[in-house]
């Protein structure tokens, strides 16, 4: 059985609604940024100490989750798992829209970001920054081809090809994120080549969290049916996830309290730097980790899906809060905590030397850093009405009959479907 | 969708003639040079950066730069700070957001309550983390080891700030005015200490080097570290001094003694 892709219809008030919400905010974003440029960036939170903010916050979560959005279609196109094949088409939507989002914030958070074209013009090799224009345009450039592979009939035999390629992409990619802060020797909270790594995991679980909240949102408001086998495969994958990035989390922790040098930072981190500890346990390890993994590892009751979908939706809307904790303890922590100029000497000066820095964002940074997610969220809303990327069905019977590796009448196999 | 193939392969009249093995070789040409041309600037310039700090490369005739001797600096006095905000038209006000291009600073050892003070600016590094990390190429090293940022090119990422050990680096964060003709500044750009580089190509020196010998302290010598017989040179081989973060190999060009 094939399965049907169809474009949304897109005529409810609830989609509008939707569209002129997100494009209201995203106008708002382009009008922050416009003050931000006409009277310079004091109007923001962000100032010579805590020199990246909010729209870098969520800039570096949306970017890091664009990479992850991909998953679904690789797990689909390079490891040949074809359940998630009819999945795959959203999964690299989502790709290109989150990191639309996330470059958004970046670009309209600069400085001057009308002599953007400069960082074209003349490269600089040695920097990271440099690279990941390089691997964020290639990026969108690769996943535009593996959709419309995807989509196109008589090139559906080489979506393999150019799934792989974006795997490996997406790989180098997350890895270059990752860097901007890992090769920062400066800082003590950066300065770990764990962090590339840690990136990758992490971003697996951001992706699939927003892969999973997309696709139930959508698939309730268009009526649209999601069968158990799906849902729970999705539950099992987000669980690993977790596990593996409070895994690399640790490694990043243990690292740096076993070296002396940086003890100063894992007790600012973790103890006793103001806001970040509470946030570390409470938000990153505890509603980012400890919940999610408790709710997908707890056992479904058999065939209710309904349960089943509340479960993963409450777990990835935890794993994206826990994530967005995590991303602002790294960057927001990591700037908040005195550069290290004198090692075991108190400093002091003008300049705010050995001072931990305080930040609260103020309106024009946040209303930029919550136009990004809406760019997120008007592009996908836009682009399903116009191109067949949702599929009409995830029943079972769809998405074992496209010709997964099934357990012929397992758990969840056989019961009857609930729309979702 | 329309079959590429079918409209492309009539118009191929050049060399290959219609052979479709022609065209794909002009393609795989064209997409081989563009690799080329995207990944040339990139292998150059990790070609030169070889070539210049390798064990080869000549040493620079000229590198600026400067000793500090905290001994002789005087906790209170300000006038190399004072000297550099007028002379550059900096604010005196050091609010959070404001650019200080040098300022001092005090440390104390609290075991055993030793205590200095002394002046930090861009410390001109030779291996400058601003400059590795700028995308742009905006901020640059000078052949004469002065470390500079291009206002035209800078997009105000800020990831020099980032990436700075020494917080040497401001973000100008307000509409600048009375600017002096010398110190051009922009709103949405990073800078610092220029070493007073108009100065020095004049042979005169740094506004903060000449106003600690005005207030008679003498705790700041400027000068070419690479001539054996300048003044600077002559000291460093005389006293003990240190860099700041010497651990992280960035080979700052200002030197401190008694920290």
């Amino acid at each position: 059985m094939k399965v049907a892709y169809r474009e949304i219809e897109g005529r409810s008030a609830g989609y509008w609604f939707a569209v002129i919400v997100c494009g209201l905010v995203a106008a708002a974003g382009v009008g922050s940024a416009l003050y931000m440029r006409a009277q310079g960036h004091h109007v923001t939170g962000m100032n010579n100490q805590i020199v990246w903010g909010l729209p870098h916050v969520f800039a570096v979560f949306l970017i890091v989750a664009a990479s992850g959005a991909l998953n679904v279609a690789s797990i689909a196109s390079v490891f040949g798992r074809s359940l998630y094949k009819p999945l795959a088409r959203l999964s690299g939507l989502l790709a290109v829209a989150l990191l639309i989002g996330g470059l958004w914030n970046l670009v309209l958070d600069l400085g001057r970001p009308g002599h953007l074209l400069a960082a074209v013009l003349y490269p600089n090799f040695r920097s990271i920054f440099a690279w990941n224009i390089y691997l964020y345009t290639g990026f969108l450039v690769i996943v535009g081809f593996y959709l419309w592979f995807m989509m196109e009939r008589r090139l559906n035999p080489h979506t393999h090809s150019v799934g792989v390629l974006a795997f490996l992409w997406r790989l180098v990619l997350t890895t270059g994120t990752g860097s901007i802060f890992g090769f920062l020797a400066a800082r003590s909270a950066y300065d770990s080549a764990v962090l590339a790594p840690l990136f990758i995991v992490t971003s697996f679980a951001f992706g699939l969290a927003i892969f999973a909240l997309v696709l139930l949102a959508g698939f309730k408001a268009l009526g649209r049916p999601v069968g158990a086998r799906l849902l729970a495969r999705l539950k099992s994958l987000l669980a690993v996830f977790v596990a593996a990035v409070l895994y690399f989390v640790a490694v990043y922790h243990l690292t740096n309290l076993y070296m002396a040098g940086h003890r100063g930072v894992e007790s600012f981190m973790l103890v006793t730097g103001g806001v970040f500890p509470p946030l570390f346990w409470g938000g990153q390890i505890f509603v980012g980790g400890v919940i999610p993994l408790l709710l997908l590892l707890r056992r479904a009751p058999q065939g209710d899906v309904g349960a089943l979908a509340r479960t993963l939706a409450f777990a990835a809307c935890a794993v994206v809060a826990g994530g967005l904790a995590q991303i602002y303890v790294l960057i927001i922590g990591g700037q908040s905590y005195p550069l290290q100029m004198f090692p075991g000497l108190v400093v002091k000066s003008s300049f705010y030397d050995g001072v931990v820095h305080n930040y609260v964002p103020h309106w024009p940074e946040t209303v930029l850093a919550l136009s990004g997610v809406a760019v997120v969220a008007l592009i996908v809303l836009i682009a399903v009405r116009l191109l067949p990327f949702l599929p009409e069905s995830l029943e079972d019977h769809v998405v074992s009959a496209h010709g997964a590796r099934t357990q012929a009448s397992g758990a969840e196999g056989g019961e009857p479907l609930v729309r979702t | 969708m329309s079959d590429g193939s079918q409209t492309m392969e009539p118009r191929d009249e050049e060399g290959g003639g219609h052979e479709p093995d022609a065209l794909r070789r002009k393609l795989l040409k064209l997409a081989g040079a563009a690799v080329a041309l995207t990944l040339a600037p990139g292998v150059t310039v990790l070609a030169r950066d070889l070539v210049v700090k390798g064990s080869g490369g000549r040493k620079a005739p000229v590198r600026y730069g400067l000793l500090i001797d905290a001994n002789a600096c005087k906790t209170g006095c300000d006038a190399c700070v004072r000297a550099c905000q007028d002379y550059n038209g900096l604010s005196h006000d050091p609010g959070p957001d404001n650019a200080q291009w040098i300022r001092k600073v005090t440390i104390t050892n609290p075991k055993t309550g030793f205590s200095r003070s002394f002046p930090v600016m861009c410390q001109h590094c030779e291996n400058a983390a601003c400059v590795d990390v700028c995308p742009t190429g905006a901020s640059f090293r000078r052949p004469d080891g002065i470390v500079l940022v291009d206002k035209h090119r800078c997009i105000g990422c800020r990831y020099c700030l980032m990436a700075c050990p020494y917080k040497a680096r401001s973000f100008v964060a307000r509409n600048v005015s009375d600017q002096k003709p010398w110190a051009p500044r922009g709103k949405g750009t990073a800078e610092g200490c220029t070493m007073c580089v108009e100065r020095v190509e004049a042979g005169k020196l740094p506004a903060c080097v000449a106003a600690c010998e005005r207030a008679g302290h003498k705790g700041m010598v400027f000068g070419n570290l690479h001539d054996p017989k300048s003044a600077i040179a002559k000291r460093l081989s005389e006293v003990a001094t240190t860099t700041i973060r010497a651990d992280l190999g960035l080979g700052p060009s200002v030197h401190y003694r008694g920290i």
